[in-house]
């Protein structure tokens, strides 16, 4: 287990998820963003605009890595290559922050580029709880955890997504990254009630929350089914879910994720503006 | 098979039944609920070589070649999560796909697209820098091809063929064969038509001889090689690297 003293470090404020389309617009007027957050599989190659565009942005912002394929919940053991990446680009990059998804994505037939449910058993437990260890041992730092949206559920699970989390952050000493979107999502998806989840939610382990847009389809049996899409704005149930953690737990670093339509920056920058707002409401009231 | 070697193999499998494991919250089997996944795979991954062989797409048009990603995609999932790598075997897959197969300069075209986006990411490098050296004392300097520059070899007009299906107004390729430079000078790689002689140049550079050398055995193989323009070419398109000695 890690020693887990170190202090949260990046800003208790607003930050948004970086896209190349973005570089010369928060050079020249950020807004509210006060950090952000990269993807960790697009900057390993060997150089050019990526590596150079991140360079420039980490003089200037704290930044959160985002791993997005490491395949924390999977069966098979991590894959030592990609890890070494990851220590690679940590290494020379010291970000603000790590953080990865309880989920898998790499089985025998490769890399399928999708985070992927896994039971909450005390088997699967005890594998993701090794996983983070080793991903912690390798890294040197606390990494923190998101929880996932979800969009069935297993016949095998035998404990709630929350006591899994709350015990992987006991055994392992990582941090968690609350995404209320997904909480949303999940809640809906699932049939459970969200603001029960963020209330047994272990606030203190949170590191980072995520703000992001989901699209609204329906299953066979004519039921909601929200799926995490990314490519709209947060709706207000979710800014609500949002106002209703932050008041419970205090103010955190918090995301704005948007992957796919992605808008001009100023849309992303009011959307942090809001989250910035409701974090400074936080402030004065405590 | 494991549960995650049954639930990848169905995700790929539209065929395939979701594993029984998989449930509705609600009651019932998981039925659409896993095809959310099935589709996040597939589009992803499709949009993942959309974006890396623009070319290609743009030759075979958009509904066709979402239906050919779906097949290669299958086949081919990512080996590891950079998909900057994706689809190094595409080129491959399209020689041996027979639904294009009488559209034979595909493979080399998608080894363009590919060449484009792996010069994209490499390393950078200082550019050949002579400023201030004695044109004679140039000459006798070994300058190195830069991580981002490759060359293509091919029987067909791909350099034609791109120009044609990204710039406006470029003329329709003629038939035969091209040999193309793909160079990055800044971030952005560029394909250049090599004149006869440039791939011997390129080959010559590659195995350390000096520019002098170099010239010597492109004008030997190719005594009709347009050498100045050829050397002028490599000069100012980025594609070399190499601190000269200066002392030399």
């Amino acid at each position: 287990m890690l020693d887990t003293t170190a202090p949260r470090a990046l800003p208790l404020a607003a930050g948004i998820g970086f896209k190349s389309r973005h570089f010369a617009g928060l050079i020249e007027a950020p807004g509210p963003v006060a950090w952000l957050e990269v993807h960790a599989e697009n900057y390993m190659g060997n150089g050019g605009r990526p590596l150079a565009q991140l360079r420039a942005l980490a003089e200037r912002f704290p930044i959160s890595v985002h791993g997005v394929g490491l395949s924390i919940g999977g069966e098979r053991a991590l894959d030592r290559d990609h890890l070494a990446r990851l220590r690679h680009l940590c290494g020379w990059l010291q970000p603000a922050s790590f953080s990865e998804h309880l989920a898998w994505s790499t089985h025998d037939t490769g890399f399928l580029n999708d985070l992927l449910p896994l039971p909450y058993t005390a088997a699967t437990l005890t594998r993701v709880a090794v996983h983070i260890d080793e991903v912690q041992t390798t890294l040197g730092r606390r990494m923190l955890l998101e929880n996932p949206s979800t969009y069935l559920a297993f016949a095998d699970s035998e404990m709630a997504e929350v006591e899994f989390l709350a015990e992987l952050a006991r055994r392992t000493g990582c941090g968690l990254l609350l995404d209320v979107n997904n909480v949303f999502v999940s809640a809906t998806n699932q049939g459970w009630d969200a603001r029960a989840y963020i209330d047994a939610f272990p606030l203190d382990a949170v590191g980072e929350i995520h703000l992001g847009g989901h699209d609204e389809d329906t299953d066979d049996q004519d039921r909601p089914l929200l799926i995490d899409s990314h490519g709209r704005p947060v709706v207000d149930p979710v800014w609500t879910l949002y106002a209703h953690t932050i008041a419970r737990g205090g103010p955190r670093p918090t995301l704005i994720e948007w992957d796919t339509d992605v808008p001009p920056l100023p849309e992303l920058l009011d959307e942090a503006a809001r989250a910035t707002a409701i974090l400074q409401a936080a402030e004065v009231t405590r | 098979m494991s549960g995650q070697g049954q639930f990848g193999a169905a995700l790929l499998d539209p065929a395939q039944p979701a594993p029984k494991a998989l449930r509705n919250p609600f009651g019932g089997s998981a039925g659409k609920r896993f095809d959310v996944y099935r589709n996040n795979v597939a589009v992803s991954l499709t949009q993942a070589l959309e974006t890396g062989f623009p070319t290609i797409a743009k030759l075979v048009g958009d509904d066709f070649f979402k239906a050919m990603a779906g097949v290669y995609l299958r086949a081919n999932p990512p080996a590891d999560p950079r998909l900057a790598l994706y689809g190094t075997s595409f080129p491959g897959f399209l020689a041996r796909f027979a639904p294009v197969a009488h559209l034979r300069y595909l493979p080399d075209v998608a080894r363009l697209d590919l060449g484009l986006r792996q010069s994209y990411h490499a390393a950078d490098a200082a550019p050949f820098d002579t400023t201030g050296i004695d044109p004679a004392a140039v000459m006798a300097l070994s300058p190195r091809l830069a991580p981002a520059t490759l060359v293509l070899s091919s029987r067909h007009p791909v350099h034609g063929i791109w120009r044609y299906n990204t710039t406006e107004g470029a003329p329709k390729p003629a038939p035969g064969a091209q040999d193309v430079l793909l160079a990055r000078k800044g971030f952005d790689p560029m394909p250049y038509l090599l004149p006869p002689g440039g791939l011997t140049f390129a080959r010559a550079l590659k195995g350390r001889l000096t520019l002098s050398d170099a010239m010597t055995r492109t004008l030997a193989d190719h005594p009709k090689a347009d050498i100045a323009a050829l050397v002028t070419l490599f000069f100012t398109s980025g594609a070399l690297t190499g601190e000269p000695d200066r002392h030399s």
